[in-house]
C-alpha cells in the first residue's frame, strides 16, 4: 500500500463539504421528523435520528478505510466484489428478511442490511473496469454482451426480491454509455421504447396509431416533405373514405382496425415509392420508425393484457402511476404535496411542523423525508437542498471529466448517474412529478445501508480522483 | 473528443434543466397556490373507520338470538381542541360537568403516557346510546376537535346462553401482532362462538376518507370517495343450539351448581349447554361490561367458569355402561355371564361394597340394578385377560377403547376453553404404585370411580355413542353459515367408530331401559316419560369436599335416539334424586314440546330446590 496516499486531506474538498452539508441538513430534518412534540425530550436514543447519528459516525469510519486504501484495489477487486454482491443478493433472495413485502434484508443481530445498496457500488466497479479495457467499443459483440450481462443479473436478482424501485436504478447506466460514446439513435430507440410500453398501458392501440401518426406529420414536416405529407394525407383520406364507404353499403364485416391498417398501408406504400424518387432516406427512417412502433405496441398490448396475470398488471400499472392503488400512491402523494405546500416560503420553523408529525404523510424519515424539509423550511429550505445536490452532481462531473484514466472516468459517471436517479425519482415522487417508486433520498433518509452506499459510491471516487493524474487500470 | 465533450455539456444541461423543473414546481406549490395551505390548516382528510356490523345468531328453529345495537363512540382530535362551554358539552353528552373533567383528565393522562396522540383520533368518551347522540348530533359543530364514531354492540335476544356465546372485548396487544386486520381499539370475540367464528362474525371494516374543515365539521368524501371502501358486515350463524331447550335447563338448575348437554345422537349437534350458575350475557356488553365482569369473576360460585367444557368429575356408575361394552368386546363375558352379590362381594384379601338387590345378576340386570361387585369383576377379567401379555398391555387396550368413547383427549367442539379430562394409562400407575399394581389396585376404576376424570360434554357424547349403537360425531355448535352448510368444519361431518360391534349395544341398551323401566326395581325409575322409551343410568361422583354429585346420563327413543343428555348437579347426592328428573323432563320438553301434567309437581320441586348451601359433609 502507498501510504503517502492516505491523507484525507487530499479529497476533492468542495465535494466533501457540499456531502457533509446534505448530510447535516438531512439529520437535522430526521430529527424534525422523529421529534415528537407531546414529550418534547431532546435526545433520545430509541429513535431513528440517535440511530442514523451511529450509522454516520460509521460512515466516517469507512471514509476512513476508503482513503486508505490503494485506487488500484478498485480496479482489480471489481469483479470480486461484483461477485460477492450477487453472492449477497443470492442470499437473501432464499435467507433474508421481508420487509414491506420486499424480501432485500440480511438480519445480522440488531442491525439490518440492504445488500441491493452494495451492488450499486459493485456494479459501478464492473462497469468501468469492462469500458475501460484497451480496445473497447460499442460495436463488438462480445464487450456489448459482457456489459449487458453485468447489468442484467443484479436487475434480475432485485427484481426476484420483489424490490422494483431499487432494481430500476440500473437503468440510468445508459446515460453512462451515452457519455461514453453510445450512438444516441440507440438511446432513443430505447426512449420510445419505454414511452409506447407506457402508452400501450395508458390508451387503446387506436390511440397509438393516431399518435404515431400525428409523429409521423411532425417528422415529415421537420424533413421539409411538405408536398409528400399532403399527397400522404390525400391518399389516406380518400382510402379511408372508400373503404369507410364500402363497410357502410357492401360489407358490414370489415372492422375499424382493418380500414386503418389499408389505410397506413397505403400510405407506407407511397412513402416508399417518394423515397425512391426524391432519393431521401429519412422518409425510410420515418417508414420505419412508424411500424416498428406500431408492431411493438400490439406486441406489448398483447403481452400486458394476455401474458401478465392482473396481479402482476396492477403491480406495472401502480409503479408508472396509471393506477392508483386505495388509500395508497395516490392518497400519499396528496398528503406529501399538502406538507411540502404548506411551508410556504419560509416554513414553519424547525420542529414545528405538523404535518410530518401526525403520520399524515407515510413513511416520513424514509421515502417522503424531504416533506419534512418542505414544511419546516419552506420553499427556502427545498431550493436549498435542490441546490446543494445540483451543485454536487455539477462538482462531480467536473471530477469525472479531469480524470486522466478511463477507469475513473467511467466511475465517476456511473456515481454521477445513481445519485441523479435517486434525486429525480425521489423529489419528484413528493412534489408528483414522478411515479411512486420507494427509493431513498442520497444521505438524507433513514437508514444505515443507504448511507453507506452512497458513502461507499462517492468517497471511492473522491479516492480515484486524488490519483487522476495516474493511469488507473 | 468534441462531441464527447459536447455530451458531457448536454448532461450538465439535464441536470440543471431537472433542477429548475423541481425548483418551479416547489415554487408553485410552496408559493403561488395557497390551497395546500389551508388543506393542512384543515387537516384536510381524516380516515373515518366505518365498522361493520357483525353476523346475527340464530337458533336451531331460526329465532334470533344475538343481534347488534348501534351506539357512538365520542372521538378528540385533542390539538384541534378549542375553548368550549363545558357546561353545554356535559349536557349534551348527558354527563355532569364533573365526569366531563374527569374525561379530559383522563385524556391528559393519556396524552402524557404517550398512549394517544394528539395529531390522530381517539376514543374520548365510549359508546354514548343513540338516544344521547340524537342530542348531541346538532351541537357537535360547537366543539371543535370532537367527533362521532358510529360503533356496534350486541344485543341479546334471551337472558340465556351466555358461556355458549361468549362475550366481545377490545383486542389485546397480542391479537393486534397475531392478526394484521385489528388495530387498537378494535373489538373481537374473546370467549365462545364469538371467539371460535370470530373471522365469520367480524366482516370486514372499511375506511372513508372524508375532508375536514376548519372547525371539525365533515365536508363530505375526499376525492367523491375514491378512496373508501366499503365495510363488509359480518355473516349470519345459524346454532345447532334449542334456545327454548337451553332455557328450560337454565330454569331447572337454578340455584343448582352444575352442567347439562343434549346431543342429538345422528349428528352430534349440540342442543344444550347448560353452566349453572348462568348470567345473563347482557351484563358483559358496553360500559357496564368491566364492572360487571369483575363482579361475576369475583363471585364464589365461579359462573365465568364453563362447567359442561371445563369441569371435571369421575363418570361414577355411569362408566359400568362401558366397561360392559368393553368385556363384551374383548370377549371376556357374554351377556349370560354372572355375579353374585350380597351387600357386596369379598375377594381375596379385599372387598366392595353394594346394595340390596337380588342374586346373581346377568348382565342387563347389572346395569337396571348397578351392581358395584359385577362391574369390579368385569374390570378385573379385561385386564387379567390371557391374550395379552402383561397387565400393562390389557389396560393400554382397555384405555384405547376409552379414547374411541372421545374420552381423555379434547373432542374438538366448537369452543377453544374444551378440557381434556383425565385417563391414565400403564405408565401413570407405574409412576405411582413403583411398577407394582394388578387388577386388585386399579378396581375402583371398573365402577367410575378413582383417577378417571371426565367432562360433562365427555359424558353426553358417550352417551350419544351408546345411542348410536358404537359410532359419534363431534359435538359441535355450529349448524350454518349464511344458512349454508359448506362452512360448518370437515371434522364435525367425519364419522367416528368406538370400535363396539353393533350387536354388544343390545345387552347394554336393555339395562339402561331397565333402570327407569324394570318393574323389579331400577335405579332411575323417576326418568319415566309417558309414551317415550328412554333409556339411562344413573351415577354418583364420589366428592372429597362434601356431598356427592349426581349424575345421569340418558339418551331417547330407544331406538333412532334423537337426544342424548348429561346432567351433573353438584352436591346432589344420588344420581335419581336431581339429575335424573332435570334430565327426564328435559327430554320429555325436547320431545313432546310440554311436559305432561301430571309431572308439573316434578318440575316445580327442581325449581325450587336450593343446593347452594349444602352443608358440607363431614368425613
Ligand atoms: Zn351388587
Amino acid at each position: 500500500m502507498r501510504l503517502y496516499n492516505t491523507n484525507i486531506k487530499n479529497f476533492d474538498w468542495i465535494a466533501v463539504v457540499l456531502y457533509s452539508l446534505l448530510l447535516i441538513v438531512g439529520w437535522t430534518n430526521l430529527y424534525a421528523a422523529n421529534f415528537d412534540p407531546e414529550i418534547p425530550v431532546f435526545f433520545d436514543t430509541d429513535k431513528e435520528y440517535f440511530k442514523q447519528l451511529v450509522w454516520i459516525g460509521l460512515s466516517v469510519v469507512l471514509i476512513w478505510l476508503i482513503s486508505l486504501t490503494d485506487s488500484k484495489f478498485f480496479v482489480e477487486f471489481a469483479y470480486i466484489i461484483f461477485g460477492f454482491s450477487l453472492f449477497l443478493l443470492l442470499f437473501v433472495l432464499f435467507f433474508g428478511k421481508e420487509v414491506n413485502g420486499a424480501k432485500a434484508w440480511l438480519e445480522i443481530g440488531p442491525v439490518r442490511l440492504q445488500p441491493a445498496e452494495i451492488t450499486k457500488f459493485a456494479v459501478s466497479l464492473s462497469v468501468a473496469r469492462a469500458m475501460s479495457r484497451f480496445g473497447f467499443s460499442f460495436t463488438k459483440r462480445f464487450h456489448v454482451g459482457k456489459l449487458l450481462l453485468i447489468i442484467l443479473i443484479p436487475i434480475l436478482l432485485i427484481f426476484l426480491q420483489n424490490d422494483t424501485g431499487s432494481a430500476l436504478v440500473y437503468f440510468v447506466f445508459v446515460f453512462v454509455f451515452y457519455r461514453e460514446g453510445l450512438n444516441p439513435v440507440i438511446m432513443v430507440i430505447g426512449f420510445i421504447t419505454a414511452v409506447v410500453t407506457i402508452l400501450t398501458l395508458l390508451f387503446s392501440t387506436i390511440t397509438i396509431v393516431i399518435i404515431l401518426g400525428a409523429c409521423l406529420v411532425l417528422f415529415l414536416l421537420a424533413n421539409k416533405h411538405a408536398n409528400t405529407l399532403i399527397k400522404s394525407v390525400i391518399i389516406a383520406l380518400i382510402v379511408f373514405a372508400s373503404l369507410y364507404l364500402i363497410k357502410q353499403y357492401f360489407n358490414s364485416s370489415l372492422s375499424y382496425i382493418k380500414i386503418a391498417f389499408f389505410t397506413i398501408a397505403s400510405v407506407t406504400v407511397f412513402l416508399i415509392y417518394q423515397g425512391f424518387k426524391l432519393r431521401a432516406k429519412s422518409l425510410f427512417l420515418g417508414v420505419g420508425v412508424l411500424w416498428l412502433a406500431l408492431s411493438f405496441s400490439l406486441t406489448a398490448d398483447y403481452f400486458f393484457n394476455n401474458i401478465l396475470s392482473d396481479y402482476q398488471l396492477t403491480r406495472v400499472q401502480v409503479l408508472f402511476g396509471i393506477k392508483e392503488d386505495p388509500l395508497g400512491a395516490g392518497y400519499n402523494v396528496n398528503q406529501s404535496k399538502i406538507a411540502i405546500g404548506s411551508g410556504g416560503v419560509i416554513g414553519k420553523g424547525f420542529l414545528q411542523g405538523t404535518q410530518t408529525k401526525g403520520n399524515f404523510v407515510p413513511e416520513q424519515s424514509t421515502d417522503f423525508i424531504f416533506c419534512t424539509v418542505g414544511e419546516e423550511w419552506g420553499f427556502i429550505g427545498t431550493s436549498v437542498v435542490v441546490l446543494l445536490f445540483v451543485l454536487l452532481l455539477l462538482r462531480l462531473i467536473v471530477l469525472s471529466e479531469r480524470q486522466h484514466s478511463d477507469f475513473s472516468r467511467i466511475y465517476g459517471y456511473s456515481v454521477i448517474f445513481i445519485i441523479f436517479f435517486h434525486f429525480v425519482i425521489n423529489i419528484g415522487m413528493t412534489i408528483g412529478l414522478a411515479p411512486v417508486i420507494g427509493i431513498p433520498l442520497p444521505l438524507f433518509s433513514y437508514g444505515g445501508s443507504s448511507l453507506w452506499g452512497f458513502t461507499l459510491l462517492l468517497f471511492t471516487f473522491l479516492k480515484l480522483d486524488t490519483n487522476r493524474a495516474e493511469l488507473i487500470r | 473528443m468534441d462531441a464527447i465533450n459536447n455530451r458531457s455539456i448536454l448532461i450538465r444541461g439535464l441536470i440543471v434543466l431537472i433542477g429548475i423543473i423541481f425548483l418551479i414546481k416547489l415554487y408553485s406549490i410552496q408559493v403561488r397556490d395557497s390551497s395546500y395551505k389551508f388543506s393542512a390548516e384543515s387537516n384536510t382528510q381524516r380516515v373515518v373507520i366505518q365498522y361493520p356490523s357483525r353476523g346475527l345468531i340464530f337458533d336451531r328453529q331460526g329465532k334470533l338470538l344475538v343481534s347488534n345495537q348501534a351506539v357512538y363512540d365520542i372521538m378528540v382530535v385533542p390539538r384541534e381542541i378549542e375553548p368550549f362551554d363545558t357546561i353545554d358539552f356535559a349536557f349534551a353528552l348527558g354527563i355532569t360537568v364533573d365526569e366531563l373533567k374527569w374525561y379530559f383528565d383522563e385524556m391528559h393522562r393519556n396524552l402524557k403516557k404517550n398512549k394517544i396522540s394528539s395529531y390522530r383520533p381517539s376514543v374520548f368518551i365510549k359508546q354514548v346510546s343513540s338516544l344521547q347522540y340524537g342530542i348531541l348530533q346538532e351541537k357537535l359543530y360547537k366543539f371543535k376537535g370532537f367527533f362521532v364514531q358510529r360503533r356496534t354492540l350486541r344485543m341479546y335476544e334471551y337472558p340465556n346462553a351466555a358461556h355458549i356465546f361468549g362475550y366481545i372485548n377490545e383486542v389485546s396487544e397480542k391479537m393486534i401482532k397475531n392478526d394484521s386486520y385489528y388495530v387498537q381499539g378494535d373489538y373481537a370475540g374473546i370467549t365462545g362462538i364469538e371467539e371460535t367464528y370470530e373471522t365469520i362474525l367480524r366482516g370486514k371494516k372499511g375506511a372513508k376518507v372524508v375532508l375536514v374543515d376548519v372547525h371539525g365539521r365533515e365536508k363530505g368524501a375526499f376525492r367523491n370517495g375514491r378512496y373508501d371502501t366499503a365495510a363488509v358486515v359480518g355473516q349470519n350463524i345459524t346454532l345447532t343450539l334449542d334456545i327454548e331447550l337451553q332455557q328450560y335447563g337454565e330454569k331447572l338448575m337454578c340455584n343448582k351448581i352444575g352442567s347439562i348437554v343434549a346431543i342429538e345422537p345422528a349428528t352430534g349437534e349440540i342442543l344444550a349447554l347448560v353452566s349453572s350458575p348462568a348470567y345473563n350475557p347482557s351484563l358483559l356488553i358496553g360500559r357496564v361490561r368491566s364492572d360487571n365482569y369483575q363482579k361475576l369473576s369475583e363471585d364464589s360460585l365461579k359462573p365465568l367458569f364453563n362447567r359442561p367444557l371445563q369441569a371435571l368429575y369421575p363418570p361414577g356408575s355411569t362408566f359400568k355402561l362401558l366397561n360392559a361394552l368393553i368385556g363384551l368386546q374383548e370377549g371376556v363375558i357374554s351377556e349370560q355371564f354372572e355375579v353374585s352379590c350380597f351387600m357386596g362381594y369379598h375377594g381375596g384379601g379385599w372387598s366392595v361394597g353394594c346394595h340390596s338387590h337380588k342374586s346373581p345378576l346377568k348382565l342387563a340386570p347389572s346395569i337396571q340394578h348397578s351392581c358395584n361387585a359385577y362391574y369390579t369383576v368385569v374390570f378385573r377379567k379385561i385386564l387379567d385377560n390371557p391374550e395379552y401379555s402383561s397387565i400393562k398391555e390389557a389396560f393400554d387396550k382397555w384405555k384405547t377403547y376409552l379414547v374411541d368413547f372421545g374420552l381423555g383427549y379434547k373432542l374438538g367442539v366448537d369452543f377453544s376453553n374444551e378440557n381434556r379430562g383425565f385417563v391414565p394409562n400403564s405408565a401413570y400407575y407405574n409412576k405411582v404404585y413403583n411398577n407394582v399394581w394388578n387388577s386388585v389396585t386399579v378396581r375402583s376404576l371398573g365402577i367410575g370411580q378413582g383417577e378417571l376424570l371426565l367432562t360433562p360434554l365427555q359424558m353426553a357424547n358417550m352417551c350419544a355413542a351408546i345411542g348410536n349403537r358404537g359410532f359419534y360425531y363431534t359435538p359441535h355448535i355450529l349448524k350454518d353459515v349464511n344458512n349454508k352448510k359448506e362452512y360448518v368444519p370437515k371434522q364435525y361431518k367425519t364419522k367416528h367408530d368406538t370400535g363396539i360391534d353393533t350387536t354388544y349395544f343390545n345387552p347394554v341398551i336393555e339395562g339402561m331401559e331397565l333402570a327407569i323401566w324394570g318393574t323389579d326395581g331400577g335405579t332411575a325409575r323417576v326418568a319415566q316419560i309417558k309414551d317415550i322409551s328412554i333409556c339411562g343410568k344413573t351415577g354418583t361422583a364420589e366428592n372429597p369436599h362434601g356431598e356427592d354429585h349426581s349424575i345421569f346420563i340418558a339418551f331417547a327413543p330407544k331406538y333412532n335416539p334423537k337426544i342424548a343428555i348429561a346432567v351433573y348437579v353438584e352436591n346432589a347426592g344420588f344420581g335419581s334424586t336431581y339429575a335424573a328428573p332435570i334430565a327426564s323432563l328435559l327430554v320429555e320438553r325436547y320431545l313432546k314440546g310440554g311436559v305432561n301434567p301430571n309431572r308439573k309437581y316434578l318440575e316445580e320441586r327442581m325449581y325450587n330446590a336450593n343446593l347452594l348451601n349444602v352443608t358440607p359433609k363431614r368425613d
